[in-house]
């Protein structure tokens, strides 16, 4: 037993105290137990982290969880460049939601399970980021899922809350789906889910290919493309995107740290961390690129008319993760997961900074009922404004850095990266003007809310702003690790992942960077300026925009009626299925004429056989005799032969 | 010297005897002393054996089935008093709640 | 020819005494018999060079066991119990079975084999005793099933006291 088996396993028994004795014993104590659980791994998480720096990875076994003939699986963990990456993230951010929670929460009936779920998420999300195989990973992947669930509806008696969360679950079941057969057909072609082991035979499976209803398709193509879908699913990419808004039911801490931070990233660290498989298929790595692209630009223009603040964070939310995927699916590895972990910080700062603006609102989400918070909530706007900055990708910050380094390395990857670089810099605008437009409408000008409200704005608790400014902090400083060198940097990040994520190789010459990282700061600038005159200086342009422009406002406005159509191509055939088919026919005909016949048929023959049991000790006694007289003969008989 | 067989015919006529009076009686302390009887023909052929095999192993196992006789019979008179006491019966016509 | 006689004695005698155990209509009237039958039994290990058990038989047996049966007889209604049916109604069923499967036995007795004699004859019994040698084998060969015994014994006890209690 060493101390890495701890990271993992701090969390969970803080969940196990917290869910058995929470409600009588601990109540709103609970807070505690996780908090200081998960602060220990963060302390071991970041000595494995300085382990890994000095060049260690860190792979064993720790118990045979499955062994069945030549299928063997083991709990194990491998901390690797990426995994302690992400080990850092996981903790750090969930320590720092932990906190923020104690006063978000505080005062909530479900305090206890509030904490306990956290601390199972954290448990499931190490283990997922930790395993070194992939059923491990399967393990983490569903078991965060479920947390996802619980914590999405948190607020179960509310109905969109619980509706929020069967959503998330059941959209996720479609991606995992994919994954699932992923999986299984990792196993048949390689015979191994361990890491090291597919890695070293992925190889051989190169130029094979199975027919599938009279297609050809490539094994490799084929294998990435189901893993992608999981990733799809849990990453809120389009198709299976419209999970995540609505997710924003849950409580906010909730929203930071799973729902922005941690677990909606997994399906780019899963992509990250198969890029043996993936690198192989030029196919899957288009269509990688592509789906980051698209969603990313997807997200950002639903954003752009959204007034509801966590879900503009929302979908911006979503827009970043297809960044991550745009700048993987360029082969980029390195970039995207730094920006998966400079984004953990910013958007998870948006996060708590929209939690701590509806903790004053008394729960209002309507920014344009808001407007003028920066005097009543100083330190909420000015960690507000940094994560903005960041986000939108100026200079200095966190989000400059790992966006650049993204598109850069995307505008050198041939034609298709040519196309991505595109959508990715107008992406850059359209984020720039969202985020502001949160900023001018929320937090500038004059307030709009009503006087009860006014009354009640005031600063959130101490234990709600530390780890805003804590974050904020991250949100400038996270991005220092990967300065590029034509900035005079060294680009650290970028050779610390290169022995696992590899690092794509650049010739062109340091004016043409200039020239990609010029373009996206004056989108980014342009967004802000274009929010600043919409919002602040003159705010009926955007009405009049929206007048004049009234079929596309609407159809953003509607986020493009995904949710309408999918109600009609997917839930509407499906309810209708079952409660025309298996209700009416399957249900009430064949099960249930088997359920009641086989019992009828049981018991009209114990109705006859009950008279057997005439409770008389000599009639069993003399049964029993009859007995040992057959046995008796049968065996003479036989013997007698 | 007497024949192995005689023992064994003896000891299996005993044994049917108790067998016999198990099924046949209605009286639970009969049934239990006819139980008593089935195990004391069983000795009769153990001992018997063990003496025609010169090996003592075949007392011992009577030796320890007369242990788990009197505990049979100390449990059995038990649960035969505590039903009494309950239920007044001590025939087995009139403990009949097994009845289907 | 003088043990055959014997043997013949006892086994008469035996096979009356069970028949009117299972047969008697009043319970002390059996357990009376089968006093008489179990110290037939312990003449007939006598008989057998088994002196250990037949001390045993007439004190365990006969000594507590029975005298057990006496005092639960004792609490019951004899009256009711000199009046009321012997046997069940199918009694000739079960006669039948019984007689049914001793002639199985008896058929299957000729099939007997012994295995080879031990090294207890009865000469190397009388030099150590009896007692002695079954002691040797009990302690040694048997310790543990012995252990086992002492066990059934206690929870025996427990139980019956447990279960004859007054209740409340």
């Amino acid at each position: 037993m060493d101390k890495y088996v701890l990271i993992p396993l701090l969390p969970l028994t803080a969940f196990v105290i917290n869910i058995i004795f929470g409600k009588w014993i601990i109540k709103e104590k609970a807070h505690w137990i996780a908090i200081l659980a998960v602060l220990g791994s963060f302390a071991i998480a970041v000595s494995a982290f300085l382990e890994v720096l000095s060049g260690k990875v860190i792979n064993y076994d720790v118990y045979n969880w499955i062994v069945s003939g030549n299928f063997k699986v083991t709990v194990g963990f491998l901390i690797d460049q990426l995994t302690a990456i992400m080990l850092i993230v996981v903790t750090s951010v969930s320590l720092l939601v932990h906190i923020y929670s104690v006063g978000y929460m505080h005062g909530d009936g479900g305090y206890y399970r509030f904490f306990a779920y956290l601390s199972l998420f954290t448990f499931s999300m190490l283990m997922l980021v930790m395993g070194n195989n992939l059923l491990q990973l399967y393990f983490g992947w569903e078991a965060v899922g479920l947390c996802s669930y619980f914590l999405i509806g948190f607020w179960y008696e509310k109905k969109s809350a619980a509706d929020a969360g069967k959503k998330a679950f059941i959209v996720n079941r479609f991606g995992d789906f994919g994954f699932g057969i992923g999986v299984i057909m990792i196993f048949l072609m390689l015979g191994s889910l361990h890491y090291t082991e597919i890695f070293g035979k992925i190889g051989t499976l190169q130029g094979q290919a199975i027919n599938i209803l009279g297609y050809n398709v490539d094994l490799i193509t084929l294998i990435a493309l189901l893993l992608f879908c999981g990733a799809v699913g849990k990453s809120a990419q389009i198709p299976l995107h419209v999970w995540l808004p609505d997710a924003m039911e849950g409580p906010t801490p909730v929203s930071a740290l799973i729902h922005a931070a941690t677990m909606v990233t997994a399906g780019v660290f899963m992509v990250a961390r198969f890029n043996p498989i993936f690198n192989l298929s030029e196919t899957a790595m288009n269509v990688v690129a592509l789906t980051g692209a698209i969603t990313s630009l997807f997200a950002a223009t639903i954003a752009l008319v959204q007034n509801d603040i966590k879900r503009i964070v929302a979908y911006s939310t979503v827009s970043q993760l297809g960044y991550m995927f745009l700048a993987c699916g360029v082969g980029a590895y390195g970039a995207g997961i730094f920006h998966l972990y400079t984004h953990a910080y910013f958007k998870a700062l948006l996060f708590l900074g929209a939690g701590s603006v509806m903790h004053a609102m008394a729960g209002e989400l309507d920014i344009q009922k808001m407007g003028g918070l920066k005097k009543y909530m100083p330190v909420t706007y000015w960690t507000f404004l940094i994560a903005s900055l960041s986000i939108a990708g100026i200079p200095g910050l966190a989000g400059f850095f790992s966006k650049d380094e993204i598109l850069w390395l995307a505008y050198n990857h041939g034609t298709v990266g040519k196309i991505v670089w595109a959508m990715g810099t107008a992406v850059a605008a359209l984020t720039a003007f969202y985020s502001f437009r949160i900023i001018f409408l929320a937090f500038h000008g004059t307030f709009r809310g009503t006087h009860e409200q006014e009354h009640h704005l005031h600063e959130s608790p101490k234990a709600m702003t530390m780890p805003l400014m804590i974050l904020a902090v991250g949100a400038v400083a996270a991005g220092w690790v990967g300065i590029p060198a034509a900035l005079g940097g060294s680009n650290a990040i970028a050779h610390f992942f290169e022995p696992v994520l590899g690092h794509p190789h650049v010739t062109a010459a340091h004016e043409e960077e200039y020239m990609v990282m010029g373009i996206s700061i004056a989108a980014a600038i342009g967004g802000i300026f274009v929010s600043w005159i919409f919002y602040s200086l003159k705010p009926e342009i955007p009405k009049n925009l929206a007048v004049k422009f009234k079929s596309i406002y609407t159809t953003l406005w509607n986020k493009y009626y995904v949710d309408e159509l999918y109600d009609f191509i997917i839930v509407r055939p499906v309810k209708w299925t079952a409660t025309n088919i298996l209700v009416a026919v399957t249900d009430g005909k064949i099960i249930e004429g088997i359920v009641n016949g086989v019992p009828a048929a049981i018991r009209n023959f114990g109705e006859r056989l009950r008279k057997l049991q005439t409770g008389y000790l000599q009639h069993y006694a003399l049964s029993m005799a009859l007995g040992v007289f057959v046995i008796l003969t049968l065996v003479l008989i036989a013997k007698g032969r | 010297m007497v024949p192995l067989e005689w023992y064994i015919g003896l000891s299996a006529v005993i044994f049917i005897i108790g067998v016999a009076g198990f099924m046949i009686r209605k009286n639970i302390i009969i049934m239990l002393m006819s139980i008593e009887l089935m195990l004391n023909a069983v000795n009769i052929s153990l001992v018997a054996f063990s003496h025609y095999l010169q090996d003592l192993r075949g007392q011992v196992m009577v030796f320890f089935i007369i242990t788990v006789a009197a505990a049979e019979a100390a449990i059995g008179l038990a649960i035969l008093v505590s039903l009494f006491k309950n239920k007044a019966a001590v025939h087995t016509d009139e403990i009949i709640e097994m009845k289907g | 020819m003088l043990p055959k006689l014997f043997f013949g004695y006892f086994a008469i005698v035996m096979i009356a005494l069970s028949l009117a155990v299972i047969t008697r209509r009043n319970p002390v009237h059996s357990v009376l018999w089968m006093l008489v039958l179990f110290f037939h039994i312990a003449g007939l290990y006598l008989f057998l060079n088994a002196e250990f058990l037949a001390a045993v038989q007439i004190i365990l047996y006969a000594g507590a066991i029975l005298v057990l049966f006496l005092f639960v007889i004792m609490m019951f209604n004899l009256k009711e119990e000199l009046t009321a049916e012997r046997f069940i109604g199918e009694w000739p069923i079960g006669v039948a079975l019984g007689i049914s499967i001793l002639m199985l036995m008896f058929f299957s007795m000729s099939k007997i084999t012994t295995g080879p004699p031990g090294q207890y004859t009865i000469e190397a019994i009388k030099a150590e005793t009896h007692t002695k040698a079954i002691g040797k084998v009990l302690y040694t060969e048997y310790l543990f099933p012995f252990e086992i015994a002492s066990l059934i014994l206690l929870i025996a006890i427990v139980g019956a006291i447990v279960l004859a209690k007054k209740r409340g």
